[in-house]
């Protein structure tokens, strides 16, 4: 096929539920590509000798290479490929921003004149991690075994279980150390099963990948809380482990620190999406923990966590979904997916307006929100042109649910708990950037060293800082 | 899963419970508390105090109220069965007057209810640390005093039991005695755990004569590990979490009013569930 021949095809869009059906039920969204999707689509891809979206990969997976196997139909080949360097295809695939990583630099979206129309990578990435696992689960292909090193006998503590904390286990175990996975939650997973919601990434996908790390040698510790049921010098010093690894992301909820913000009603978007996904509020049937059924919801916030929180209202039974950002809808971080679904789905957006208070009524519920509008003015520190208030511009939008969502700061109990590990002034682990931190045989990587990132940047803290600790054991 | 080696009905609604936890039991330090989730997959995750520890038997000590579903279900559970999990130490130890450098001195504990219990590992403490304590034990009727005599150990005879009633001790609310004692002067400190409201009216108490006056919050929690934020209070017109910043404050800075109507944001549902774990529970009797 000639280069004019590829770009006259059009690109494959994804099939999804629809929009008034699913914005009431908790099924995945996005139904995945056919194989004949996934062919077509991949091969649109030009194989440019100079690999551009493969600079826009955190992790820089081989992506012309996976691409030209899918467009033969060979998508274990493709699949082998990807996992050279990527861990999680199938939560890749789902929830990367990939307008802003790899589909941001192909060159087919450029030509075409559409960034909209680059090659839908992370589609094809995730088609093929879905029908490697269901070829595997018919017993037409074999489960891949990992290669295992031969045992060193060393151990290695694993501090959270999310992206970082998976990646940085599965390298650890494959290079043959013991390795152990402490997790404080009664499930493995981190913001996979208490964040992401079902309907972006089904919790199955995530069990999978458990699943696969407990192949590997893996062993899992669930209600285990690092600092306090065991500080982390006592891993080390007393319980035998050659090294430690914290990946305990970025916990702590932001608050806008505005007035109203502790009525009843206001829930920090953590604390909204854990009740409904990890704990399955939403199956009232079952689930003892309760559920607060907003009917006029109102989320602050304008990245991946806003859009979940938002959907998530619209789900558990309410009428209204206000979304609150004080930008304009360029500068939002959500993945570009999301926020048009979060639309097709009916959440109003309100773009240039930011919160004032949360009004209460005498019973200290949630009767309101007063916000103010914006413009935007120069450009900030990080790039974006920065918001400001126009004066007298108040106006209340009556909402008896608000959901904080405006990021996370490091969770403190690490970091007070493990004398002489250093931190920044956020409170972030300071490592060298190999996930070294200060202490001798104590690595960290993910959120709790980045701030509040991505699920692929946190994969390639945890493989850098395995990649670290296996050097260092060796 | 944590197996339950002990348990003792302590009144009508009030059971302790002796829970395989070996590592919690090491750690523990008086004024922590634990999560615990009575079933697996649907089961909630409710902040339970610590009573006691035997590091050597391996098992922390919960003293419950059954208040809710999880409570009712845990009540329900025998020696020999298991809890589905239990996650701690959590929260910041107590400051122990005398552990730290300054000089012990006189400090009253103030315990209302089932707080008596969480208030026995930390009276203890102080005592350990050289403090005279003095222990105000309230409760609606005698018969609903939880470890008399474990505090008697401690305090001897500055062990004052009031009851609404007059069925022990005293009749009247804990506030009296202890406005008596800061009158009378020479008490450096005080520390009350026990029912929110009981709480708030000791720090109102203690206000005037300018005493320190610990609280121990139990607010609203789940991953008890500061992630969720649903624990927050206001102390001091900031907002604090009580599982990583607490779960102790200064009583005279909390906002008392806005942390009960917190705490009632799930009232109905929270009753409802409760209702529906007891129906079951009958239904399953009759079955039997």
């Amino acid at each position: 096929m000639t280069a004019q021949e590829k770009l006259a095809i059009p690109p494959r869009g994804m099939p999804e539920q629809d929009p008034a059906v699913r914005a009431r039920n908790m099924k995945e969204v996005a139904l995945g590509y056919s194989a004949e999707d996934a062919r077509t689509e991949a091969s649109r891809c030009l194989a440019c000798p100079a690999k551009p979206c493969m600079k826009g990969c955190p992790v820089a997976i081989d992506i012309p290479g996976f691409l030209a196997k899918a467009a033969e139909g060979d998508f274990a080949g493709a699949l082998e490929t990807i996992k050279k360097t990527s861990l999680l295809p199938a939560v890749c695939g789902r929830v990367c921003p990939q307008e802003k990583q790899c589909q941001k630099f192909c060159t087919v979206g450029k030509i075409l004149k559409d960034q909209g129309k680059a090659v839908a990578i992370g589609r094809v990435e995730r088609f093929c991690a879905d029908w490697a696992a269901a070829e595997i689960a018919a017993g037409r292909l074999p489960a891949p075994k990992p290669a295992v090193a031969k045992p060193t006998g060393k151990r290695v503590a694993v501090i959270g279980s999310g992206p970082a904390s998976i990646t940085c286990a599965a390298d650890c175990a494959r290079a043959g150390h013991e390795v152990t996975m402490f997790e404080a939650f009664h499930k493995p997973g981190g913001v996979l099963v208490y964040g992401i919601p079902e309907f972006r990434l089904p919790k199955k996908i995530v069990e999978r990948e458990i699943e696969g790390l407990r192949e590997t040698g893996v062993k899992i510790e669930t209600n285990f809380l690092a600092g306090r049921t065991l500080r982390i010098r006592d891993f080390l010093e007393k319980e035998g482990f050659s090294a430690v690894f914290v990946g305990t992301g970025a916990g702590l909820p932001k608050f806008m620190g505005i007035e109203g913000e502790n009525l009843i009603g206001v829930f920090a978007a953590n604390e909204y999406l854990t009740r409904a996904n990890l704990m399955k509020a939403y199956d009232e049937e079952h689930a003892d923990t309760p559920f607060w059924h907003g009917k006029r919801v109102a989320v602050l916030g304008g990245g991946n966590v806003a859009m979940d929180a938002a959907r998530m209202a619209l789900r558990l039974g309410a009428d209204e979904v206000h979304l609150i950002y004080r930008r304009s809808e360029a500068e939002m971080p959500a993945r570009l997916e999301e926020v048009g679904h979060a639309k097709a789905e009916g959440v109003e957006f309100h773009m240039l307006q930011n919160a004032k208070r949360i009004l209460g009524g005498e019973d200290g519920k949630v009767c309101g929100i007063e916000c103010l509008k914006y413009e935007l003015g120069e450009p900030d520190a990080s790039g974006r042109r920065s918001p400001v208030a126009v004066e007298g511009s108040e106006f209340t939008i009556d909402v008896d649910t608000v959901i904080v969502a405006v990021g996370n700061g490091s969770n403190p109990l690490i970091a007070a708990t493990t004398e002489g590990l250093e931190t920044d002034a956020r409170g972030r682990i300071v490592t060298d950037g190999e996930g070294r931190t200060s202490i001798k045989g104590v690595y960290a990587g993910g959120d709790i060293v980045l701030g509040a990132a991505t699920v692929i940047l946190a994969m390639g803290e945890g493989r850098k800082a395995a990649a670290s600790i296996n050097a260092d054991l060796a | 899963m944590n197996r339950i080696t002990a348990k003792k009905q302590l009144s009508e609604n009030v059971f302790r419970m002796d829970v395989e936890a070996p590592l919690v039991a090491r750690a523990r330090k008086a004024g922590q508390f634990v999560i615990v989730m009575a079933d697996g997959e649907f089961g909630e995750r409710i902040p339970l105090t610590i009573g006691d520890a035997d590091p050597e038997a391996g098992t922390i000590t919960l003293i419950f109220q059954t208040v809710g579903a999880t409570t009712t279900k845990l009540s329900r559970l025998e020696p020999g069965d298991s809890v589905a999990g239990v996650l701690g130490p959590l929260g910041r130890p107590t400051e122990i007057r005398g552990e730290n450098g300054e000089k012990p001195g006189h400090v009253v504990c103030v315990g209302g209810g089932i707080g008596v219990a969480p208030m026995h590992p930390i009276a203890q403490a102080l005592k350990a640390a050289g403090n005279r304590v003095t222990i105000i034990m309230g409760a609606r009727n005698k018969g609903l005093f939880v470890m008399e005599d474990e505090m008697r150990a401690i305090a001897g005879d500055d062990l004052i039991l009031m009851t609404d009633d007059g069925s022990s001790g005293r009749k009247g609310l804990v506030t009296e005695p202890l406005k008596e004692l800061c009158a009378a002067g020479g008490v450096d400190e005080v520390i009350a755990i026990g029912p929110p409201v009981m709480m708030k009216f000791c720090a109102l108490a203690t206000k005037p004569f300018g005493v320190k006056t610990t609280v121990s919050l139990n607010t609203i929690m789940i991953d008890g590990t500061g992630m969720c934020g649903g624990c927050r209070v206001s102390v001091g017109g900031k907002t604090k979490f009580v599982c990583v910043d607490g779960p102790e404050f200064d009583g005279h800075e909390v906002d008392w009013d806005q942390m009960f109507a917190r705490m009632s944001a799930f009232k109905p549902q929270e009753a409802a569930a409760r209702d529906h774990v007891c129906r079951i529970g009958l239904s399953a009797g009759k079955n039997r």
